[in-house]
């Protein structure tokens, strides 16, 4: 593998993970618990789709093969997607969204942090401008957080619920690869293991202030990074891809 | 504890467009407490880079002249034309005054 | 006597173009007819998500997919402006809300029409939206301060949506002759729904008259429906669509389109809740209200608990 091919790579995660996610906010639209979270459900899949149109031009440049943001997004089968897990988890009922935002936010904050400092301008750029928008996520998330735990006895025994439920996806976030070892060593990608301590920090703290429970470590799903997903993904795809495949030759 | 299903309390909005003017009214929205009404000001009423600065503030802490105090209000200062530099008259020729 | 006094004063300030603020003395109907077409017009913004809301998930391209996204937020927005007006008159939101959910408040019929290809995204937003801009600039002077207030603020940001839709219908209407022949049914199923979103004609319109003389309407039906349909045709010529109306000319000594009669019977029937997704966009209402009870409950629990704290310390 060369540096390119991972870094190609390594753009389709990042952006293949705002993308999902961003496409899951979208089906929030008219549905919120009350209109002023219908519009704040909305900026956040906006913030995320833009941060999906940088990574998946960015990977098509370096891929030199011509293919646009569009090609990348309605053009890829399945197994072509490296979003993470996590990302493509089904909304549930609000607090399950809430709960799936906040591991990835916290997530992608602590990432993006580092990940301004990449050695390759571009990406060092997306991160810059994409933690001004996911610190405002995580702290959307959070609020909810603890507004759920901390609420009635019902929302708090949802969200618990909710919190158990998903935390077998939260290993796959900081699973890694060639790809990882090799941006590593470039000063491009950051070692995941330096993210996993912060993110800890993150959600013990918002845990705690929410009275939920952290889960122990059990049973984590993995996959990702091989393009191995939840059935939930093919579903997903079939809708997003649906007008590009069935009118091939036609421009939108 | 109330166990009604409503929308929360209003709270008025203000923002400041850019530093160094003052926070203008822009609407109002319903939420649960003053966190929540921060970022829904924000998410509702800064979509298109119009603030700097928000301000929140609950409905009921807002109190207001009635149209009945009106005229012992408003109009005693109707006469008071003294206030405004155009009352005065100055000699021909003075600038910058 | 004090009522008439009251009521003199008031179509004074109204004739002076002096607007009514809500503290102000009004007259009871004044109050029940703002109510009335305050909410609606909220309720239609908040139904209206929906049949865009539609296509948001199949949205063909990424640039059409945020636009789709920001539009249908906006309207979120606009509903919220406007319910916000509207308790202004002394009635919340949340009864506002129940009027919608037990069916009982009317929103704008055009929403209970079904949007079945993508061209009709493009169609929503350049007839749809463009003769709710037609009505909404008008009202723009309504007496009401609150709801002119709103309206300004609308207008200015609905300046977009217009376009987006229109760039859509121009977009297919030069593709594949599969998007055109799209965008020309598109344009088929939309025309005559949209025009009559103003409304009855102004001889059948029983609520015109006083909204007229109070100025909440500071134009008719009829004025509003011409000056739509002069500035559309125009720019279905432009991108090579057919408006379906073989009445359709132009119209020399008037300066205006002459145009067909609408099917005042179907106008009835979904007035009355006999559109095609009348059910369904109420439904969706419903659920997503009902979905939402448990998270605005612990909100409020929540926000009494450390309220309570802080009383306590």
């Amino acid at each position: 593998m060369t540096t390119n091919e991972a870094l190609i790579k390594y753009c389709l995660r990042l952006g293949d993970t705002s993308l999902i996610l961003g496409q899951r906010m979208a089906e929030w639209c008219s549905k919120g618990p009350v209109l002023e979270e219908d519009i704040a459900l909305s900026n956040i899949g906006l913030d995320l789709f833009g941060q999906s149109r940088t990574m998946l031009t960015y990977a098509g440049e370096i891929e030199g093969k011509g293919r646009t943001e569009n090609d990348l997004a309605f053009k890829r089968l399945e197994r072509e997607f490296f979003n993470n897990l996590m990302s493509e988890r089904p909304n549930g009922h609000f607090g399950e969204t809430v709960v799936r935002n906040l591991f990835l936010s916290a997530f992608t904050y602590n990432l993006y942090k580092k990940l301004s400092l990449s050695k390759d301008d571009t990406i060092a750029a997306f991160a810059a401008k994409s933690l001004k928008e996911v610190t405002y996520h995580l702290r959307h998330s959070g609020e909810w957080m603890i507004r759920l735990g901390d609420g009635t006895e019902d929302s708090h025994n949802k969200i618990q619920q909710s919190v158990n439920d998903l935390w077998e996806y939260t290993g796959d976030l900081f699973a890694m690869n060639e790809v990882d070892e090799l941006l590593i060593a470039e000063n491009i990608a950051i070692d995941l293991n330096e993210i996993k301590p912060l993110w800890n920090n993150t959600i013990n703290e918002i845990l705690e202030r929410a009275t939920l429970t952290r889960p122990l470590d059990g049973f984590m799903q993995k996959g990702s990074l091989n393009g191995i997903h939840s059935e939930d993904l093919g579903h997903l795809l079939t809708e997003m891809q649906f007008l590009p495949r069935a009118y091939p030759n036609s421009k939108w | 504890m109330s166990n009604t299903d409503d929308q929360g309390p209003i709270w008025e909005v203000f923002l400041q467009s850019k530093p160094g003017l003052a926070h203008k009214h822009v609407g109002n929205l319903h939420a649960s407490d003053k966190e929540m009404a921060l970022q829904n000001a924000r998410d509702l009423y800064t979509r298109r880079k119009e603030g700097t600065c928000i301000w929140v503030v609950p409905f009921d802490a807002i109190v207001s002249s009635t149209p009945e105090d009106d005229e012992a209000f408003f109009e005693p200062s109707n006469d008071k034309a003294y206030r405004t530099p155009t009352h005065y008259v100055l000699p021909e020729g003075a600038k910058h005054i | 006597m004090e009522d008439a006094k009251k009521l003199e004063e008031f179509q004074a300030k109204i004739d002076a173009e002096i607007k009514i603020e809500p503290k102000d003395w009004m007259p009871e109907d004044y109050r029940k007819h703002l109510q009335r077409q305050m909410s609606q017009h909220a309720h239609s913004e908040i139904i209206g998500m929906q049949p865009e809301g539609n296509w948001l998930l199949r949205a063909p391209s990424l640039r059409s997919k945020v636009v789709l996204l920001a539009k249908i937020q906006d309207e979120a927005g606009h509903g919220l402006y406007l319910y916000s007006a509207a308790e202004t008159l002394g009635k919340s939101r949340t009864e506002y809300l129940d009027e919608l959910k037990t069916g009982k408040a009317k929103y704008s019929s055009i929403f209970n029409y079904p949007t079945l290809t993508w061209a009709d995204m493009g169609a929503v937003g350049w007839l749809v939206d463009g003769a709710a801009i037609v009505n909404q600039v008008s009202l723009q002077r309504t007496s009401y301060g609150p709801y002119a207030r709103g309206m300004v603020k609308i207008c200015k940001e609905e300046s977009f949506h217009q376009r987006q839709g229109y760039e859509i219908m121009a977009d297919m209407a030069k593709g594949s002759p599969e998007q055109k022949e799209m965008a020309q049914d598109a344009l088929n199923r939309f025309w005559w729904p949209s025009i009559m979103m103003f409304g009855p004609h102004d001889s059948d319109s029983p609520n015109t008259g006083n909204a007229v003389k109070w100025k909440i309407k500071r134009a008719t039906n009829d004025q509003l429906r011409q000056s739509f349909i002069d500035k559309t045709v125009h720019q279905a010529e432009i991108i090579g669509l057919t408006i379906p109306d073989p009445d359709l000319k132009w119209n020399e000594n008037r300066g205006s389109y002459d145009f067909g009669e609408m099917d005042w019977d179907e106008f009835w029937t979904v007035v009355k809740g006999g559109g095609p997704c009348s059910k369904q966009r109420l439904k969706h209402y419903n659920d997503a209200h009902n979905n939402g009870e448990w998270v605005r409950k612990a909100a409020k629990a929540y926000a009494e608990k450390q309220n309570s704290k802080q009383k306590v310390a």
